[in-house]
């Protein structure tokens, strides 16, 4: 019998991974839950309210991208619209090509990652450069980000200068210090010599057609201080109805993807730069981004698409914690992508079916999430959709015989008592492969079947003497 | 193109087109994401100032004292906003250099940037840039220090109302300390491609 894959996956982690994984999403917990906690009376009605206001939108996105549209029209900006990945690749690259454009400067962007535009672009002969400095070191080292906030979260620092002297960026130093002091003498170099800047967007306000940006070491501000050309691509459920919204998302989006108040640079785009400004983009376009984001609106899953990218569910999550981001085997990783991903996958759903089981449902995701996403539901509902189209992933236990017992109220109150006889035996001897791959990494508790009935019938109406 | 706008707005429609109960817009207050815990009454430059100072940032008081700090760390070549430079020139003494166009071609010239800001927030110790009063966005990005002047009836309470302040500049920026990043080993590490040091000037 297989483990799961993701079980598999953590199993054969290096441990110096393993360790930055777990310390790296634990690290930081305390300053995120005081940042909530400390500084509003009850800020489970904040993040209720914001899953509302999201919620509301992607039920009126018809009527929400339709006013997107006309605001982005009014403000002066271009508005493309890609069905899918290769046509928002191909938008990018004909804004360029139209204006003889070679070299693109990047910030983070999540969209962009699920597109594969990087190695699109490259293919095209363009030069497509990240700037945030975790996805800097991804790419230099062709590898892939494995956490929505930290990227590089499953990398230490000495891999970082051996790959900074392999790459020319200097002799081997792996002091923090010098690793960015180096991507920062390199990368302002870069942001000059490139007339495109592309970014992603954290809001696109319906009401103002206002795009939001966050970031904190400035690298998107600096995307659009020295490009001529300004593409954004969004993927349709970023969307908020009105400006006034944006004091509680952002407010809530700092608080829980880092502890911050705020996120340092906070952008607020409506267009083009103003008459007089010198520097930054004289054109601006935004690509709406679909890709079977609009299969998830019309599923029983589409309050997944509130999310707001914050990295909260990565963080408590205590699967990731022990795999690493790199084990979802997709862009989104998480709790997040263990609903996500599946889904964008679209026919190809079945090879990521697994996801949804690996999780157990402890629910600390939907506890944290600031848009509050009952992401356990949703994984259930997933497991649901794999079960009905006769989906079966390796390494889950064959239920069938529990599904009978469960049946059966007297056979199963047989097997309550019976089951007892599980406290004295060495279960990780049976002969079963299923049960012992299942027990090589857990612990069954004591079996106490039966407890339960026999408080419930001693129990007194009222209860007040039980 | 065109065909993608007309196949998304289709599918949006059908997705949601049969939703029985659409979930309302929710009623709440606009300062609800504004922290409860502490007070903003009183004056608004020293509630500034306190936070500023929490994410890492420096507010200076008068220009003398911004000279004396730049002296001090032999920060002597700058760029400085022409609508500024009447009010802040008498203070330099000749040991610095003052420009008034930034060169991109050699940004690295520049050890700081003094611009006009638009507004800070006291509540979160941000100073607001905009796109109008901004003369250069390289100049208060690139260079290792910079300098946002505001006045003292420019400060704005809280986030609602930068919020409502946004108004038609085609870009305003918050900008709640020095650039930073914890990306290598979770590690702050502060001037990562903007300003390791940001100042906030009252004038």
């Amino acid at each position: 019998m297989k483990s799961q894959p993701i079980d598999t996956y953590a199993s054969e982690l290096a441990e110096d991974v393993r360790r930055a994984v777990a310390d790296g999403s634990a690290s930081g917990y305390d300053r995120r839950a005081a940042s909530l906690f400390s500084d509003f009376e009850d800020p489970d009605f904040l993040r209720r309210t914001a899953g509302d206001v999201k919620q509301h939108t992607l039920e009126n996105l018809d009527t929400y991208l339709a006013q997107t549209e006309d605001r982005l029209k009014e403000n002066g900006v271009e508005v493309h619209w890609a069905g899918d990945a290769e046509a928002a690749c191909r938008a990018v690259l004909k804004i360029m090509r139209d204006n003889g454009a070679t070299k693109v400067v990047k910030s983070k962007s999540m969209a962009t990652e699920e597109i594969h535009l990087n190695d699109f672009l490259e293919r095209e002969g363009i030069e497509s450069l990240e700037t945030d400095l975790g996805e800097f070191i991804v790419q230099i080292d062709h590898d892939h980000p494995s956490h929505i906030v930290k990227p590089i979260i499953h990398k230490n620092r000495q891999g970082i200068a051996r790959s900074y002297e392999r790459e020319g960026l200097g002799a081997y130093d792996d002091r923090p210090e010098v690793i960015t002091a180096r991507a920062r003498k390199f990368l302002r170099k870069k942001y000059l010599e490139a007339s495109v800047g592309l970014t992603g967007a954290n809001f696109i306000v319906a009401e103002s057609g206002r795009l939001v940006l966050v970031t904190n070491e400035g690298n998107s501000r600096f995307c659009l201080a020295g490009t001529d050309i300004h593409i954004a691509v969004v993927g349709i459920e970023k969307v908020i109805p009105r400006d006034r919204d944006l004091s509680l998302f952002l407010s809530l989006l700092g608080r829980s993807a880092t502890g911050q108040q705020l996120t340092v640079y906070t952008e607020f785009i409506s267009g083009p730069r103003a008459e007089g400004q010198p520097d930054g983009p004289r054109q601006m376009h935004v690509i709406l981004l679909d890709n079977r984001r609009t299969e998830v609106l019309a599923s029983n899953c589409r309050d997944i698409l509130r999310c707001i990218r914050c990295g909260a569910c990565l963080n408590v999550c205590p699967i990731y914690r022990q795999a690493s981001g790199h084990a979802y085997r997709s862009v989104y990783p998480g709790p997040v992508g263990a609903v996500l991903s599946p889904l964008l996958a679209g026919e190809k759903f079945s090879e990521l079916a697994d996801l949804p089981k690996a999780s157990s449902l402890c629910g600390a995701c939907k506890e944290v999430c600031p848009v509050n996403i009952p992401i356990p539901d949703l994984l259930l509902r997933l497991r649901d959709k794999a079960k009905h189209e006769g989906i079966k992933s390796p390494g889950t236990p064959p239920m069938g015989g529990w599904a009978y017992l469960a049946s059966q109220p007297t056979v199963w109150r047989a097997s309550l008592s019976a089951g007892r006889l599980m406290n004295l035996m060495p279960l990780n001897l049976i002969p079963v492969p299923a049960l012992r791959a299942w027990t090589k990494s857990r612990q069954l508790p004591e079996w106490r079947g039966g407890a339960f009935r026999k408080w419930m019938k001693t129990r007194k109406i009222g209860g007040k003497d039980s | 193109m065109n065909n993608d706008r007309e196949a998304i707005l289709k599918r949006v429609g059908e997705a949601v087109g049969g939703l029985a109960d659409r979930t309302p817009y929710p009623s709440f207050r606009n300062d609800l994401g504004v922290s409860t815990a502490r007070s903003l009454d009183g004056d608004l430059w020293e509630i500034f100032c306190e936070r500023f100072v929490a994410v890492n940032g420096m507010p200076v008081e008068t220009p003398d004292a911004m000279v004396e700090y730049l002296k001090t760390f032999g920060y002597t070549h700058g760029y400085c906003d022409p609508a500024l430079r009447e009010s802040l020139a008498p203070f330099f003494d000749s040991g610095f250099t003052l420009e008034e166009s930034f060169d991109r071609q050699d940004i690295d010239r520049y050890q700081f940037g003094i611009t006009r800001a638009h507004a800070a927030i006291a509540e979160t110790g941000s100073v607001v840039v905009t796109d109008r009063l901004t003369s250069s966005r390289l100049a208060a990005l690139a260079p290792w220090v910079h300098i946002a002047c505001i006045t003292r009836d420019e400060i704005i309470r809280d986030t609602v109302a930068a919020v409502a302040d946004l108004g038609d500049d085609p870009n305003v920026v918050w900008i709640t300390g020095p650039s930073k990043t914890a990306d290598v080993e979770g590690i702050l590490i502060e001037g990562v491609h903007g300003p390791g040091i940001q100042i906030c000037l009252l004038l």
